[in-house]
């Protein structure tokens, strides 16, 4: 019963964590990551990407943010 | 006998609602699961009522802050589950099998299909600024029934249904933007409404966002410091994120929220020390021009300098205290005295001058209805919405949370005693430099402050005075200083005020940052369709140019607004609000078109009502701020009031310095409004347009709606696939 519960808890913080990371894009590269991976197992993929590889973090990161302020992010 | 009879009634009403479906639950006679429900919602329209109308009946000395919480709570409900559910349902008929662009542009960078509530979170953090937290404040003037009712209904009749039919119809169309849409279903003329509307509304916002912050700033050498130390620790982060640790957006954001903090302790530190303080020590002048090279040079650097990290950092500072805000209001449950209606429901309010009709419905745009929302809910959300499904909730229940905001907003201004909001929000060219002066006039409408408590006031908020500091900001702040530090320990009111002040200020400037950034975006594009090499947004001559552009029109409003000695937000402010509103009277027009043109016509009311509304106001205001004969309102009169001073020579010599300046500000400030009601007009016209060859069977554009592609992913699953994992 005890550990039931701790397990239940448990398993709510690391949902909540997971959305939180979700929400602030701290786990963006990996998504990215992810999602190159699915999109390369079983096509040849965009033609930038497909010589060099997946982005490093560092340039995923710096696209993404230069991406995300392009448009129209903030209200009043 | 601490409780107030108010109180009491209200947990009496609560109770007996709480008895009655209690009662009812153990009824042998109901069929338990769908009579419960059917009791419950009565029962929640009842306590809804019974708020409502306490709210607006209440005639005593104070009333509960609790009232309008649980009033607002009750409408939200019984809208989103009734009004919000039928549209979605009934009217837009969305489609969970559909797969929306999300999944089928899928591209694992913009467009990515993404938790509900992720999305939610997004989609609200986007929508609410600045807006809902200055307009309440400044509409209390009124007292706080017009503001409140216009916030409630506003928002579920209004902005949340803009709000969500709009993410409804770009998500329809591949996350296309309102102008985009505009063009394809109504025609060229609206999508150039569209993007002239959103260029200028940006002007204008930033002008009168910056005001609010100068006027926070002036003279008071904590909240000077406290804002400017934001810059340094937006950079710092920006670096960590950047170089340091790639990427790691919540150890960077963690780090810099502590050091935000310490930044307001800081300032208190700065405030104290004698030959610190000076550097700090600023009229608004200075402050205005320090706010435009700030805000130039946070346009042209990049974006992981400045604007990445300080919108992190707002972003949390704005959950967290809003959170915190709900919490200490909900646990203080503080007393709003400020009577239900003022006498300035004549027109001759001090903050601003205009009867409640129209004005009432300009000044609260945002936490009501907001245009400006419409840009976001087409183009931004709709390429992370994973399910149409969620329609709903993010495109309507964002606003409500938003409106909720407002709502909170209402009650931290109105919990100060009436004299003390009148003398911090009137500025000195309506009640006079000195604070004999200001207390006279205000104890003469009725109100009771004397100098000695403004100066206690002043003393407990660590600020050297707190007359005629316009803006909303700094009363909001006296508002929450007060509810924080009554909820959770009273010995640092001057640290909280500071705090309340930081809050507003880094999100404006964020606002400010991202605004300038688009505008000048908008305008390389403009630019760059007649030479191509200014649409390049890397080339430095174009950045500078179209950046110094964009700070040079709404740096042209701050400072006419700081030399203004009325204050500059009795102008600004309701130019913005009519600005606004007529974006969102655009983005309804959109909508109705697309409406009628899929064949609901009988349903077109969901949007055709507020835009009745919205043209009906925006016009009436728009046509005082032209042709009204006072001068406080119109702005030829003003000019015409001014000239004619001038010209016999009556002004005080400090006046007279600005006079021509003021004057021709007037006359561009009717001719911008006269714009803008034109280009209102414009759009409806078309609109009417279209609808009529509709329904007179001639040919018209045809409806731009991607066909029907069935979602790959299951239903329901999205949400658990990356939970679970």
């Amino acid at each position: 019963m005890f550990t039931n519960i701790k397990a239940s808890i448990k398993t709510s913080i690391k949902k909540i964590w997971k959305n939180i990371r979700r929400l602030s894009g701290d786990d963006a590269y990996e998504q990215y990551i992810q999602h190159y991976a699915e999109a390369h197992a079983n096509s040849e993929g965009s033609a930038v990407e497909s010589n060099s590889g997946p982005l490093s973090r560092e340039a995923f990161f710096k696209e993404w943010q230069d991406k995300k302020w392009k448009g129209i992010k903030r209200c009043c | 006998m601490t409780v107030s009879l108010d109180l009491y009634s209200y947990l009496k009403a609560v109770n007996l609602t709480i008895d009655c479906f209690i009662l009812l639950k153990n009824s042998e006679s109901f069929n338990m699961n769908k009579n419960f429900k059917i009791i419950l919602w009565l029962a929640v329209a009842l306590l809804g009522a019974t708020a409502i109308s306490v709210i607006a009946f209440h005639r005593g000395e104070s009333i509960s802050a609790m009232w309008f919480i649980t009033a607002a709570a009750c409408v939200y409900a019984i809208a989103y589950r009734f009004y919000a559910a039928w549209i979605a349902a009934t009217v837009l008929v969305v489609d969970e099998t559909r797969a929306t662009p999300a999944e089928r542009l899928d591209n694992g960078r913009d467009f990515v299909p993404t938790n509900k509530w992720v999305v939610f979170g997004h989609h609200f953090a986007a929508i609410a600024g600045p807006g809902p937290l200055v307009g309440p404040t400044l509409a209390a003037q009124f007292g706080y029934l017009p503001g409140t009712l216009w916030i409630l209904i506003g928002a579920v009749l209004g902005g949340a249904v803009q709000d969500m039919v709009t993410l409804f119809f770009s998500t329809r169309r591949n996350a296309r933007s309102l102008g985009q849409m505009a063009r394809d279903e109504i025609g060229p003329i609206g999508g150039l409404a569209a993007m002239i509307g959103t260029f200028l509304i940006m002007i204008i916002l930033i002008a009168v966002l910056g005001l609010v912050v100068v006027n926070a700033m002036k003279h008071s050498p904590w909240a000077t410091s406290t804002v400017a130390a934001t810059i340094p620790i937006a950079m710092l982060i920006g670096f960590y994120m950047r170089s340091f640790r790639p990427g790691r957006v919540l150890e960077a954001s963690a780090l810099g929220v502590i050091l935000l903090l310490l930044a307001v302790v800081g300032g208190g530190w700065i405030d104290h020390h004698a030959g610190l303080r000076i550097l700090f020590d600023h009229e608004g002048l200075p402050l205005a021009f320090a706010v435009i090279a700030y805000g130039f040079a946070a346009a042209v650097v990049p974006v992981w300098l400045l604007l990445a990290p300080r919108d992190y950092l707002s972003t949390y500072m704005k959950i967290g205290t809003i959170t915190l805000l709900a919490v200490a209001i909900i646990i203080l449950q503080p007393h709003v005295h400020m009577p239900a209606l003022t006498q300035f429901t004549d027109g001759t309010g001090p903050i601003f001058g205009g009867k409640l009709f129209p004005f009432v419905f300009i000044t609260i745009a945002c936490g009501a209805i907001s245009g400006f929302h419409a840009l976001i809910a087409s183009g931004t959300t709709p390429k992370l919405l994973g399910n149409e499904r969620d329609i709903c909730m993010i495109g309507y229940g964002a606003m409500l949370l938003e409106s909720f905001v407002a709502i909170m907003a209402m009650i931290a201004a109105t919990v100060l005693e009436p004299g003390v909001f009148f003398a911090i929000n009137s500025p000195a060219g309506v009640v006079g430099k000195e604070a004999i002066d200001a207390i006279a006039k205000i104890n003469s409408w009725g109100f009771a402050v004397s100098v000695e408590q403004m100066n206690q006031l002043a003393k407990d908020m660590g600020e050297s005075t707190l007359f005629a500091r316009t803006g909303g900001a700094p009363s909001l702040a006296v508002g929450m200083a007060s509810i924080f530090g009554n909820a959770f320990g009273k010995g640092l009111l001057a640290l909280w005020y500071h705090f309340a002040i930081m809050f507003e200020a880094i999100f404006i400037l964020t606002t400010l940052d991202a605004g300038t950034r688009v505008g000048r975006f908008m305008l390389q594009d403009m630019l760059g369709n007649i030479w191509p090499k200014m649409g390049q947004t890397s080339w430095w001559p174009s950045v500078f140019l179209t950046s110094g552009l964009v700070v040079a029109g709404w740096g042209y409003f701050l400072y006419i607004g700081v030399i203004d000695p009325n204050g500059g937000v009795n102008i600004l402010w309701p130019l913005f609000g009519i600005a606004n509103q007529m974006l969102a009277a655009i983005a309804l027009c959109v909508a109705t078109g697309i409406l009628v043109k899929s064949g609901k016509l009988k349903y077109a009311w969901i949007t055709a009502l507020p835009l009745v509304w919205l043209v009906t106001i925006t016009s009436t205001a728009a046509w005082q701020k032209i042709f009204s004969d006072d001068i406080r309102v119109g702005f030829f009169a003003a000019a015409n009031d001014m000239s004619a001073k001038l010209a016999a020579g009556v002004l005080p010599p400090e006046k007279a310095a600005v006079a021509p300046q003021l004057i021709f500000n007037q006359n561009l400030d009717a001719y911008l409004t006269l714009f803008f009601v034109a280009v209102l007009w414009i759009v409806i016209f078309d609109m009417l347009r279209v609808i009529y060859r509709y329904l007179a069977g001639k040919p018209l554009l045809p409806l731009t709606e991607i066909a029907h592609e069935r979602s790959q992913l299951e239903s329901g699953t999205l949400v658990e696939d990356w939970v679970r994992d």
